[in-house]
């Protein structure tokens, strides 16, 4: 069944679909980001495809790939029970110019999932009705998921106290701390102040 | 009455023509959890209602990022505090499709239990806090007094009331204790006997269903394109549950039903809960009959599952399985997989990708809520602010899931 969805993807939209593949039960299609709107709305609107419920979307960083980012989308019809994960792939190794078309046309519900995307990854949705920061506050420096934010960073909005009589209020924790052994880590060579990604 | 103002001529009064703002929250009495609503306000209707959630942002995903696959576990617990077994038991269901696990027999039916205790634990703490935020609070003792009953129970076998950590990838932690088939089989007639008392209180209350029926009413249409799921989307008639859609575990050998409600309102959100505990009392006694007593719980593959603590200070060959599935993390294969269960609150995913190692390259938690609550503003614009305190509490908004 699901295998019928990614063949008619690929006669529809030929050279737009990068990939294929069906890992894990999970039927994957990677196209380019110049048709994702246009792929998207088909698979809404095909009487075959029917994708009404829109699961999630979200993006992943990949930081020595080119492009770096990828968003996914995963998506499933109600009425003939399948399900399909949609990627696109922006952006170039330092993060510039992710950019892909927004989708809360076709599905309205995306509006806060593109907005959480674009704070969390800093990738920019085109045609957004409302793209500000959903999870962090305006004055959020950097997109906090992007692998090269420190993970031990912080930002508070209210400056910590001061004064000997109140608790030092001090870093939640180390760069190193629990990590697992031999982990690659990202952006933590960097002193915590002056990194901005 | 009449009203006062009748004879006056609106024209020559000078009061502001302009819409009022409200901030409302983000601690807000008569709301649970941290949310902020700003509120344009012409008199006491709503015209315009921007929600802003982020209050409750711990970086949860970031922080699995750091540590090991089974590192994530306290973290999906704290993800939701009012039903924490299912977030264990997606997230572990979901790394073991990456690496392609199937636990055994008696671990699924445990998994099962387990987890309609803690959907029906969610439900009650949902409920409960809508009536008492309407002002009914005895209901919310009942139901809290129900949610206790269950919750003896999660801590008689896992350790803890709340936070269980309880799940392992490659099965649970422990073995059900000998006392946990009777345990239930004692509590659970009264639980629901609890429950209905309660509801008792509140089914034919002419406040509650003047508060509640027909307001914020959504079709079931609107709710597909929003994105919901669970007992909210099936409230406005939608039959969708992925224990039935796409069913996981055992659900596929129970026999239940999915209540669905026809308009989407307030009050066939409330009693679409209220069933769906019926009916995990239901799916709880069945799988209680068929779960085998003897059996192992966890898989028997040394890469994934640590070894007895016996075995660990006796031989060598289980230290050093111990230590490299704690240092190292347990090796989940290269790749991507979505994970999804039917949560209390609707369809929970974890989109996990790996890169092979012993910690995860991305967890993305899909929570059911998110998607639920970006869709407030627009149940309650046009509407009273009174009716913002019934929609918010329908919606069981889980500020830990939602702000991630």
């Amino acid at each position: 069944m699901s295998q019928k969805l990614l063949d008619l993807l690929r006669n529809r939209f030929a050279s737009d679909i990068l990939e294929t593949s069906s890992l894990h039960g999970d039927d994957t299609a990677v196209v380019t980001p110049s048709r994702w709107r246009d792929i998207a709305r088909f698979l809404r609107d095909d009487p075959d495809c029917k994708m009404n419920l829109p699961v999630d979307l979200c993006g992943v960083d990949f930081l020595d790939r080119d492009p770096r980012f990828e968003v996914v989308l995963h998506l499933e019809s109600l009425d003939l029970r399948h399900r399909l994960r949609l990627k696109t792939r922006v952006g170039d190794r330092d993060g510039d110019g992710a950019q892909v078309d927004s989708l809360v046309e076709v599905w309205p519900g995306l509006n806060w999932f593109e907005r959480e995307t674009w704070d969390m990854f800093g990738i920019r949705f085109i045609g957004h009705p409302d793209l500000r920061r959903i999870l962090t506050y305006d004055e959020f420096e950097g997109h906090p998921l992007r692998k090269d934010y420190a993970a031990h960073r912080t930002q508070p909005l209210v400056p910590y106290r001061e004064g000997p009589d109140v608790l030092d209020k001090q870093e939640p924790f180390g760069a190193d701390e629990g990590m697992s052994f031999g982990r690659k880590t990202f952006g933590s060579d960097e002193a915590p102040e002056t990194e901005v990604s | 009455m009449e009203p006062i103002d009748q004879e006056v001529d609106e024209t020559t009064l000078e009061l502001p023509s302009d819409p009022m703002q409200l901030l409302m929250g983000p601690s807000h009495p008569a709301m649970h959890g941290t949310v902020r609503i700003v509120l344009d306000l012409s008199g006491e209707t709503v015209v315009r209602a921007d929600v802003q959630i982020g209050y409750l942002h711990r970086g949860f995903e970031k922080m699995c990022e750091r540590g090991t696959w089974s590192q994530c576990f306290p973290y999906v617990d704290r993800c939701n505090y009012a039903s924490p077994m299912l977030n264990n038991v997606g997230f572990a269901l979901a790394v073991e499709k990456l690496c392609g696990i199937t636990v055994p027999e008696r671990a699924q039916y445990y998994r099962v239990v387990m987890g309609e205790l803690a959907r029906m634990a969610d439900h009650l703490v949902c409920t409960a806090a809508m009536c008492m935020e309407l002002g009914a609070f005895t209901p919310f003792l009942w139901f809290t007094r129900a949610r206790e009953m269950i919750f003896d129970i999660l801590e008689e076998e896992t350790g803890a009331r709340i936070t269980h950590s309880f799940a392992r990838v490659g099965g649970m932690a422990q073995p059900p204790t000998d006392h946990f088939k009777p345990a239930i089989r004692a509590a659970l007639p009264a639980v629901l006997a609890s429950m209905e008392e309660g509801l008792s209180l509140v089914e034919r209350n002419r406040i509650f269903i003047d508060r509640t029926a027909d307001v914020a009413a959504i079709s079931g249409q609107d709710a597909v394109s929003m994105g919901w799921t669970g007992p909210c989307l099936r409230s406005a008639g939608v039959p969708y549950d992925v224990r039935k859609a796409h069913p996981y575990l055992v659900y596929d050998r129970f026999d239940f039903d999915v209540p669905v409600g026809t308009r989407g309102d307030n009050y066939d959100r409330f009693m679409i809960r209220m069933e769906e505990i019926r009916q995990s009392a239901r799916i709880i006694g069945q799988a209680l009959d068929q779960m085998p007593d003897e059996g192992p719980v966890r898989i028997d593959d040394r890469r994934y599952v640590l070894p007895d603590k016996d075995e660990v200070y006796a031989t060598i060959e289980s230290t050093i399985q111990h230590f490299k599935i704690v240092m190292e993390g347990i090796p989940v294969p290269a790749g991507e997989a979505y994970g999804f269960t039917e949560a209390a609150n609707g369809q929970l995913g974890f989109y996990l990708v790996s890169d092979g190692t012993g910690t995860p390259w991305r967890v993305r938690i899909r929570p059911p809520c998110f998607p639920i609550v970006s869709t407030l503003g627009r149940l309650i614009t046009h509407r009273m602010i009174p009716d913002i305190i019934p929609t918010f509490g329908s919606l069981n908004m889980i500020g830990g899931e939602c702000d991630h």
